[in-house]
């Protein structure tokens, strides 16, 4: 008898233990499709925003705002941009010369640099950096904001929070993160340059030669593409993030790392789309 | 009439706020509903100073946030009728465009002052007015000093809110929430956080905004000194209700009634508010408590 119940409940804890497996997954794409669902929607608000204020004077955020956010998210980046792309143009050079030295193709390492970095790595590896440095800045003063009503009052002043604070952090967002990517393809292209120079022995003239005739137009305006799609995909995070602070300084802090974190996500993911999409039209 | 049996249509010509049959329900993270107003109702009046009182939980802030159009109500009704309606107008049924335009009519004090960490207090105060009208700025910097003034502050107008002490901040956020002039004027908690000087001196300044600018006043609170020097009426809230609402004088009888078999339930209740009473009819209908459950094993 004893067995009997003994093997019922086994089963009954089972069947609650898949139960509940199955009831987290559902949360969790829940939640996921509200997370989608809620940057989407605030995308569509902020660029009716934007619109209106090409439009009309008084829809639109004083420019102070806008320069403001411009130097805090891209002047104040460029540093740790050209540290990271100059890093990458070392790396990938020091990487690839080895194979290519195989072939005894050592100066074509100029190629393939100059490639992947003004195709991939300039605007995804600026965009990561830019999501850590600025995004997470952006949701930790929104978050702060919402705990301290500031966003309470600006709707009580009736202004509308959208139009002052997101739109001038998403239009900074959109062209620093374009600004600081051609900063990166340049800032790549010369680590590459240097560390082939001294380390491999290419001269100047032999690996720019390469780099121009191996470049073309198009890989460098699709990495500007998705320069500027990454920059509202991190502005939209961020502020989405900022906007949803709930449970004071815990909060905030949670609110940054989920920003970072989505960010990422969300930039490798639709990096992929783009890809596949350029690929497929071999642009 | 004013209180917890107010129905139907304001029918007094100086009902300002019409709130009527209110409810507001939340759910938490396990997708239980809690019910924070079960039905609410009450009047303002034009130039009156109404408090709304009541324990922590008991639905006050909450009621502040519906009457600013923060939260939707689930339902009733909040009307509005100011000097530049003909009807009243229900909050619920406005646009977001309608709305914006009764914001303009009234002012908010949030509990922190919710000054503009970025800008400078003459900016705080000067963003409505610069905002919202088209004068010229000598004469919003004009208004300004007038604004600060009144709240004595205008020493302070170049400093950022960072550098303010928690008296400060709520006094500019009241320069700021004066600023256009508002028929009406929400505060929510004007003296929590503020030491017992600095809190008299802002019901000090609260009771002067009333009666030099003529202006309605809504202050939620739940400090009785403050309460019963600016209040020309009281509401007290207890579990999403108004148990009772009337003028001041019959709020104080309650706090000196004694012995409290004098009086009936509600105002037992109330007594034990007022007075700040450890035991009563507040705390005494919480049931079993926790550690009581955790001894006998329930």
């Amino acid at each position: 008898m004893s067995d009997v119940s003994s093997r019922r409940s086994a089963a009954g804890r089972g069947v609650e233990w898949v139960g509940r497996v199955a009831a987290g997954r559902l949360a969790a794409g829940a939640a996921f499709v509200r997370f989608v669902g809620g940057v989407s929607s605030l995308l569509g608000v902020t660029l009716a925003w934007f619109g209106r204020g090409l439009i009309r004077r008084r829809a639109r955020a004083a420019p102070a705002t806008f320069v403001r956010q411009m130097v805090r998210i891209g002047v104040e980046s460029i540093g740790i941009v050209v540290l990271v792309q100059t890093f990458i143009g070392i790396i990938l050079t020091l990487q690839l010369a080895p194979t290519l030295e195989l072939y005894g193709q050592l100066e074509r390492v100029a190629d393939v640099v100059g490639i992947a970095v003004f195709r991939e790595l300039g605007p995804l590896l600026t965009a990561i950096v830019i999501s850590g440095f600025a995004g997470a800045s952006i949701a930790a003063e929104l978050g702060a904001m919402v705990e301290g009503e500031e966003i309470k009052a600006l709707r009580a002043h009736a202004l509308n929070p959208i139009r002052f604070l997101i739109v001038p952090r998403f239009v900074a967002t959109v062209l620093m993160l374009t600004g600081l990517t051609v900063l990166a393809d340049v800032v790549g292209v010369a680590g590459g340059l240097a560390t082939s120079m001294t380390v491999l022995g290419v001269s100047f003239d032999t690996y720019m030669s390469l780099t121009r005739e191996a470049l073309t137009l198009s890989d460098f305006y699709t990495g500007l593409i998705k320069a500027g799609c990454f920059g509202a995909i991190v502005a939209m995070i961020a502020s989405y993030e900022g906007l949803n602070v709930r449970g004071g300084a815990e909060g905030v802090g949670r609110a940054t790392t989920q920003t970072v974190v989505k960010s990422i996500v969300a930039l490798i993911g639709v990096d992929v789309i783009f890809t596949a999409v350029f690929f497929a039209f071999k642009v | 009439m004013t209180g917890p049996g107010v129905s139907g249509p304001a029918t007094q010509p100086d009902v300002v706020i019409a709130v009527r049959n209110v409810q507001k329900s939340f759910r938490d993270a396990s997708g239980r509903e809690a019910v924070v107003l079960a039905d609410v109702s009450f009047d303002v009046h034009r130039g009156e100073t109404v408090v709304i009182m009541g324990g922590s939980g008991c639905g006050k802030s909450t009621l502040l946030n519906c009457l600013i159009g923060e939260y939707a109500i689930d339902g009733g009704r909040i009307e509005y009728r100011t000097s530049t309606m003909d009807a009243f107008a229900d909050v619920a049924s406005m646009s977001d465009a309608e709305l914006d335009r009764l914001r303009l009519q009234f002012g908010i004090l949030f509990q922190s002052g919710a000054l503009f960490n970025s800008m400078t207090v003459a900016d705080n105060v000067a963003l409505p007015l610069r905002e919202h009208s088209s004068v010229d700025p000598r004469v919003i910097d004009i208004v300004v000093t007038l604004k600060l003034e009144q709240v004595h502050m205008l020493a302070h107008r170049h400093k950022m809110p960072a550098q303010l002490s928690g008296g400060q901040k709520k006094r500019a956020g009241l320069a700021r929430a004066t600023a256009l002039d508002p028929e009406i004027l929400f505060y929510d908690e004007p003296s929590a956080g503020l030491d017992p000087v600095t809190s008299a001196a802002i019901d000090e300044l609260i009771r002067d905004l009333s009666t030099k600018l003529q202006v309605t006043s809504v202050v939620v609170t739940h400090h009785m000194d403050s309460a019963l020097k600016i209040a020309d009426r009281l509401i007290m809230l207890d579990k999403g209700r108004v148990i009772r609402a009337g003028p001041r004088d019959e709020f104080l009888r309650i706090k000196t009634t004694a012995p409290v078999d004098l009086l009936d339930d509600d105002e037992r209740l109330i007594h034990q508010f007022m007075n700040g009473r450890a035991e009563g009819p507040l705390t005494d209908d919480q049931g079993i408590s926790e550690f009581e459950k955790l001894l006998v094993g329930g």
